[in-house]
């Protein structure tokens, strides 16, 4: 028995070692290594079913083209399940390859991770998830929210609110409904400030988790609470719930502005279609739709393999959003190895290029950020999209709103 | 462990309860400290440490469940909301008092040790799967405190950064330093259950398990010693969620969720109920296997399948087989690896005379 254990003792440090000197071989090419953490079959797998294949699309695309001034990138993807102890591996398995930039995914795993980062000098992206205190660049270096946070969210929406009110909140009641977790409440203070400023009366109702019993809730919004709008900040499957909740004691859905993860084709469709969603409010931090440059190109590379476009090209919202956040990894990587010409880049050289990151677009699909060293968010601008004959339609541009309040939000968090 | 045993022979009871069953065990001991103090940490690469140190953390928060479950027979679906208790407590007392971290390793097991017992309470009337529900219902009930106030969460975003151990004036920082002040505890729990289960708490807790009433009639103070296992069994759970707290850097609510109370019961049901090496090799099992099956994935998924297919696959096969593996073990053998493990060492025992 002891015997057999030495054998299997030695197979497996042999494994070990021929697996780091492959990875050793792989650097010396030149190679670009970026990690990416996925969900795809956790608590949020309708993300990162599709989102994860837009990543490796663009990363295939930059291949296809070369890579980034001839070093080719190779993305890691590894799947933690929405889980903490598996996400600490993946991100320590990350840091072995020699990952430049690592694509953090879920809430709790960028608050898990935030001190290794910071210690290893990696730079880890939060879009659209996180601390949003996460947005000051001074107190938190290497983590980056790249897209806009809740606080700047919540500020959004009232922004919209208030547009679709013609423009004054005095004495409007707007109910905010929220899944009851600490990713939920993020917003509320900033809210609060914001009913304090626009006279207006805010009521939270919130959701338990998991998320799928709100018929209460949303009664009261409708019927005891009499909301003049409704701002809604759900995860998984809640959204699909509160669509379909509404409509059923029938509050107009042209009333109702989702934040950004009950924003996609998935949560339309599990309310029962487009049909039943009309009218909805969806916040965005990629553009919506089919058509786009950079997606064309994708349906190109894949013609040109001989094979059709993968079908996750056809959930828009997430499969751009997997776009988004690797295009915004491969330029903070392009703007690092620019300044390095020799493509040995470190962590701290692709922090710098996510802080050179300046109104880069991809031809619409990307909101035109200004990430510098003090503010990693980027500016945190987002466009609404609204559920219109059975499709998603654009109904503002990029914006950002109540920066002010947002930003003093950040500095007492930093205070802490 | 794996020796043999003939010629000798047990001659009082001091001898039959020794820690050490046999005068060779001493040296297999001492061998696998060298494996585990120097040969695994001076050898292996940082990744595979981080690795060992989750394996850590699981083994300390098995062996605690495995004494109220394994031992005493009290089932439990609060162990993560405990692990929080401790984790919280401990990064107040860090963070606003400064506190080092012995005191907070103490205060956040003590802490838990009492929420523990006060949620054992129910034990007292009931077993079994009532139990179980209303263990959960103190995780649920100590989530939603955690969550809502603000006081012990520290905001709305519950989560508090908490800085890294020191010893000293050298901070405990990479993968090999918390290898080694993890392993501390790990040896700890390990020597100090098994001698825990050697006293007269140890036996009441089983004369518990296997018979309360005739336990009680025999003079077992039932009151006592159930909540008594309960606060065990919670004080390893608080020292683990400190200890975890350490590791990450930071506590955080949804680190300590319903999911992980099932995970470390499947650990203990695997492992072996009622055994501190059934909890040992539950939670490398439950902890590596994942990690085992995906890295067989990426060496022989790309034979089979397109790359693109292998990613989607990769998470969704390891599920699966990961399902699988824990029936078919659970089949060979259900009371666990633990007596898997004690199958193949009295097969080689007397080997190779069978009959």
């Amino acid at each position: 028995m002891r015997r057999q254990l030495t054998i299997l003792t030695a197979l497996l440090l042999v494994a070990g070692s021929v697996l780091a000197a492959v990875s050793a071989l792989a650097q010396s090419k030149g190679e670009i290594v970026i990690g990416l953490q996925c969900d795809r079959t956790g608590a949020t797998q309708i993300v990162g079913t599709v989102l994860c294949p837009g990543f490796h699309d663009y990363i295939a695309l930059v291949n296809s083209k070369g890579g980034v001034d001839g070093h080719p990138i190779r993305a890691i993807e590894i799947d933690h399940e929405y889980k903490v102890p598996p996400g600490v591996e993946s991100y320590e398995r990350h840091k072995k390859e020699g990952a430049v930039t690592i694509a953090v995914y879920g809430t709790p795993h960028i608050y898990a991770l935030a001190a290794k980062l910071t210690e290893d000098r990696i730079p880890g992206t939060s879009p659209g998830f996180g601390s949003a205190a996460a947005a000051d660049g001074q107190r938190y270096p290497y983590i980056f929210p790249i897209a806009a946070t809740y606080w700047s969210q919540g500020a959004a929406a009232v922004d919209f609110v208030k547009k679709q009110m013609n423009g004054s909140l005095k004495g409007k009641k707007i109910a905010y409904l929220f899944y009851d977790n600490p990713a939920g409440r993020e917003p509320i203070e900033v809210l609060e400030d914001l009913a304090a400023l626009e006279n207006f009366q805010l009521k939270t109702f919130a959701v338990p988790p998991p998320g799928v019993e709100m018929g209460a809730q949303v009664l009261d919004i409708a019927q005891r609470f009499k909301a003049d709008f409704v701002i809604a900040h759900l995860f998984g499957g809640a959204p699909s719930v509160s669509i379909k909740e509404l409509k059923r004691v029938g509050y107009p859905l042209r009333k109702v502005v989702s934040f950004v993860w009950g924003a996609a084709e998935a949560n339309i469709d599990g309310a029962g279609g487009f049909g039943v969603a009309e009218g909805y409010y969806a916040m965005q931090f990629a553009g919506v739709g089919k058509d786009y440059p950079v997606l064309n190109e994708i349906r190109e590379m894949y013609k040109k393999q001989g094979k059709p476009a993968p079908k996750e090209m056809d959930s828009t919202v997430f499969y751009n959003r997997g776009v988004l956040i690797g295009a915004l990894h491969v330029e903070a990587i392009r703007n690092a190895v620019k300044a390095k010409p020799d493509g040995k880049i470190t962590g701290e050289d692709a922090k710098k290029g996510f802080e050179k990151i300046n109104n880069f677009t991809l031809g619409g699909l990307v909101p035109p950020l200004k990430i510098t060293s003090t503010d990693h968010e980027g500016g945190g601008l987002v466009q609404i999209w609204q559920v219109k004959g059975g499709k998603f339609e654009k109904v503002t541009d990029w914006y950002a709103a109540y920066q002010n309040v947002v930003a003093k939000h950040i500095k007492e968090a930093g205070k802490k | 462990m794996i020796h043999r045993e003939c010629g000798i022979l047990k001659t009082s009871y001091e001898a039959d309860m020794a820690l050490y069953p046999l005068p060779i065990a001493r040296w297999t001991v001492a061998a696998l400290a060298v494996v585990f103090f120097l040969v695994i940490p001076l050898s292996l690469h940082e990744y595979f440490l981080s690795v060992a140190n989750l394996v850590w953390i699981a083994v300390i928060g098995a062996i605690g469940l495995n004494i109220l479950v394994g031992y005493t027979g009290q089932v439990s679906i609060g162990h993560g909301a405990f692990m929080s208790v401790g984790a919280y407590t401990a990064a107040n007392l860090a963070n606003r008092l400064g506190a080092p971290w012995p005191v907070t390793l103490l205060a956040g097991g003590l802490m838990a040790a009492l929420i523990g017992a006060i949620v054992g309470i129910p034990s007292l009337r009931i077993k079994g799967l009532y139990l179980a529900i209303a263990t959960l219902a103190g995780q649920l009930i100590i989530e939603w405190t955690i969550n809502h106030v603000t006081f012990i969460s520290g905001g709305v975003q519950a989560s508090i950064e908490v800085a890294r151990p020191r010893l000293g004036s050298y901070v405990l920082s990479s993968q090999r330093d918390m290898y080694y002040f993890l392993l501390f505890f790990v040896v700890v729990a390990i020597v100090g259950t098994l001698n825990l289960m050697r006293t007269r708490v140890g036996r009441a807790f089983i004369a518990i398990r296997d018979q309360d009433i005739a336990a009680e009639i025999i003079g077992i103070n039932i009151f006592r010693y159930k909540l008594l296992a309960f606060a065990i069994s919670s004080f390893y759970a608080g020292v683990t969620g400190v200890l975890y707290t350490y590791f990450l850097g930071i506590a955080n609510y949804e680190q300590f969720q319903i999911g992980v109370s099932i995970d470390y019961l499947a650990m203990i049901i695997i492992g072996g109920l009622g055994s501190v090496l059934g909890s040992i090799f539950g939670a490398i099992f439950v902890t590596l296997l994942p990690i085992v099956i995906r890295y067989a994935m990426e060496a022989f998924g790309g034979v089979f399948f397109e790359p693109q297919t292998v990613l989607n696959l990769i998470p969704n096969l390891r599920l699966m087989l990961f399902g699988a593996l824990i029936i078919f073990f659970l089949i060979v053998e259900p009371e666990g690896l633990n007596r898997l493990w004690r199958n193949i060492r009295s097969y080689f025992r007397v080997w190779p005379f069978a009959y």
